[in-house]
């Protein structure tokens, strides 16, 4: 079977479209909430789920990210429930690709190729592993590739030429490139040199590139949609989610919006 | 032996770099600079005038002879790092990367601290060399060791409370590393241990074995023979690594690091990483680490901030597995007697750090011989944990009260 990821980029191609990829924290605030929004947010025009798995020290997460992600520890949330929740997804027919995003020491924990087994079966399509240079950890590309998951690595304002190629060449599928210096979390103004980097990084990268990292408003989403294939939102979803009280719908809502708004409906 | 680590960091399968791809460009820009200024001998003879002029190098080494005469066993010697400028031996790294952040043409340094004494001597370096310096501080170490948080105000540095996660020298670290993704570009990360991503644990290896090497030269110009034993404790391991790295080749040196068992190694409330962990990446490399069966990282416990540490730095877990280190375990109770000890008996007030040293030997050095040489790293002074001693000592965890201890004459 064709990898989801690649099936929804190549429809997004050959529609001219652009990628919004929505992420939620699993477990937060709780795995019934976690799984009812996914199944919303598909409906809703997000065409791809990154599902963070919580860590008890995510070090490219701001506050906000961090603040759920320690909720959802403390309800116990472990990778078995990642495992069945996309498992009951796949059942009930929703069939959006999505990508595992965790940091390394759980997966390493687990047994790098006992995880990636178990993903792939529960019908993860890849793997977004923030802590985790191209240059480290081999065994896991290896595991990834054996699996046919998708590894997708992170291109920064930072990133020199050589290395931009080096990833553009690793990632798979497409290329996460961070907007700013920084971590995670909504900002109100995106930086002022995402157009200058873009236009260094994109004769360098075949691959779609989607950015992610302090995207909040419908704004953002239009003016990021003209310069890329696609978006990445987080801490602006993971903020609605904290508001909206135990509902899916105004976060559903949130994301209608947003992908409007980068699909240029609006 | 081959030198270690390898091009890319790695100790064995431990260290490396496990980094937001933000950092890459800081830490290969560090591992370059650092690469040539290891060779330049002009930064190395400036170095050395601050290390010798300012922090008051070279340390002595004291032969404790009231505490070999309590024992009755080996001969028992103590590199003086407590008498540095600062307290402790965290002078000597602070002033190498504050210097190299200079020559970085970096106006700014982050750092993390636990008991605040990297925090000061980070503020220390800061004031020397005009940088401007950012402290992050869990909000517990910052109840815990409000005088270091005065007197790196004193010296001008912003100290930020971090709230998150156990509120200790872990998650200060996690802020510190996220503050210096968000301004790489005009800052310098000073990490104040042998821990984090390569290039830190080999270059602040480096920077510390300065004590390693004056401790050697000392034994070979005093007593013609090196010492059999050297013990120093391990947190991150700087003081550690910084006192056996010069010996590491030296075979019949036997080399002992003593890990925080804080309240026992049966409780949850330990620090020791090497003893009771299991490999895993936290804070940009591999090593041992404290962790849960989901592998989320697991608060560390000890009565000393500086050993409170999750994880240890890589070259140690290296030196574990190859068995060229033992590690052994000390309690807040035994660290506490090893700290009244070394007071009664020499007039010299530990850190509880090295008391952790300390108070290994009551267990252990009945093991050796009286022609034997014993070496033990005093890595810092007790001033900053004076009320919580007196804490214990008032809450009675460790035996009766030192001033009601009857003196005994003929040892003084």
């Amino acid at each position: 079977m064709q990898n989801r990821i690649l099936k929804q980029i190549k429809r997004a191609q050959k529609q001219g479209g652009k990628l919004f990829c929505a992420f939620v924290t699993l477990g937060y605030p709780s795995l019934p909430f976690t799984e009812k929004l996914i199944e919303k947010i598909a409906r809703a025009g997000a065409d791809m789920i990154e599902l963070g798995f919580p860590f008890s020290d995510p070090l490219a997460d701001g506050p906000t990210i961090q603040f759920s992600s320690e909720a959802a520890l403390r309800r116990g949330v472990q990778f078995k429930d990642a495992f069945a929740l996309v498992k009951r997804l796949r059942r009930k027919g929703c069939e959006i690709p999505i990508i595992f995003f965790g940091y390394l020491n759980p997966i390493y924990h687990y047994g790098i190729e006992r995880f990636s087994a178990k993903i792939k079966e529960a019908g993860f399509d890849g793997l977004i592993v923030p802590d985790l240079l191209p240059e480290e950890e081999k065994p896991l590309s290896r595991a990834c590739r054996l699996q046919g998951l998708y590894q997708i690595y992170l291109v920064a304002p930072t990133t020199e030429t050589k290395r931009v190629r080096l990833i553009a060449r690793k990632s798979q599928g497409f290329v996460y490139y961070v907007s700013l210096r920084g971590v995670t979390g909504a900002r109100k103004a995106l930086a002022d040199d995402i157009r200058k980097n873009l236009s260094r990084i994109r004769p360098l990268i075949k691959k779609p590139i989607l950015i992610g990292f302090g995207i909040s408003s419908p704004e953002h989403a239009k003016a990021l949609g003209a310069l890329s294939d696609g978006i990445i939102v987080g801490s602006a979803i993971v903020e609605k989610i904290r508001k909206s009280g135990g509902r899916a719908e105004p976060v559903a809502g949130f994301v209608k919006q947003m992908a409007r708004a980068l699909k240029g409906k609006v | 032996m081959k030198t270690l680590p390898d091009r890319a960091g790695h100790f064995g399968i431990y260290g490396g770099r496990y980094v937001p791809e933000t950092l890459v460009k800081a830490l290969e820009e560090l591992t370059r600079s650092y690469k040539l200024l290891k060779k330049d001998r002009k930064f190395q003879e400036e170095l050395r005038a601050y290390l010798e002029d300012y922090a008051g190098r070279p340390t002595p080494v004291y032969e404790a002879k009231n505490l070999t005469r309590h024992f009755g066993r080996a001969r028992i010697f103590l590199k003086r790092e407590d008498l540095c400028h600062t307290g402790a031996h965290k002078i000597n790294n602070t002033l190498a990367q504050g210097l190299l952040a200079k020559k970085l043409g970096k106006r700014r340094i982050v750092a993390e601290t636990g008991a605040g004494q990297h925090g000061v001597a980070s503020a220390t370096a800061a004031c020397v060399f005009g940088l401007e310096c950012v402290v992050y501080m869990g909000e517990e170490d910052i109840e815990r060791q409000a005088l270091n948080v005065y007197k790196m105000k004193l010296l001008g540095a912003e100290v930020i409370p971090v709230h998150s996660g156990s509120r200790t020298l872990k998650d200060a670290t996690n802020e510190a590393i996220r503050d210096w993704v968000a301004n790489v570009e005009t800052t310098h990360y000073l990490l104040g241990s042998v821990v984090g991503p390569h290039p830190y644990p080999a270059m602040v290896r480096d920077f510390q074995s300065i004590i390693g090497k004056e401790t050697k030269s000392f034994f070979l110009k005093n007593w013609k023979r090196l010492p059999d034993y050297l013990i120093a404790c391990v947190g991150g391991g700087s003081n550690s690594i910084g006192f056996f790295y010069p010996f590491l080749k030296e075979r019949k040196v036997k080399l002992v690091g003593i890990e925080a068992a804080g309240q026992g190694l049966n409780t949850k409330r330990h620090a020791a990483s090497l003893t009771k962990g299991s490999a895993g990446i936290l804070h940009g490399m591999k090593s041992y680490l404290l962790q849960n069966r989901d592998g989320q990282v697991e608060p560390a416990h000890s009565i000393s901030a500086g050993l409170d540490y999750p994880s240890v730095g890589p070259e140690h877990s290296y030196l574990k597995d190859s068995g060229r280190v033992k590690y052994e375990t000390v309690t807040d109770r035994e660290a506490l007697e090893g700290f009244k000890l070394l007071t009664e008996l020499e007039g010299i007030m530990p850190a509880l750090e090295p008391s952790h040293a300390l108070g290994f030997l009551k267990r252990w050095i009945r093991k050796t011989k009286r022609n034997e040489i014993v070496a033990l790293c005093l890595s810092g002074r007790g001033d900053k944990d004076i009320p919580a001693v007196r804490k214990a000592f008032e809450k009675g965890i460790s035996g009766s009260d030192p001033g009601k201890r009857k003196r005994n004459r003929e040892k003084v």
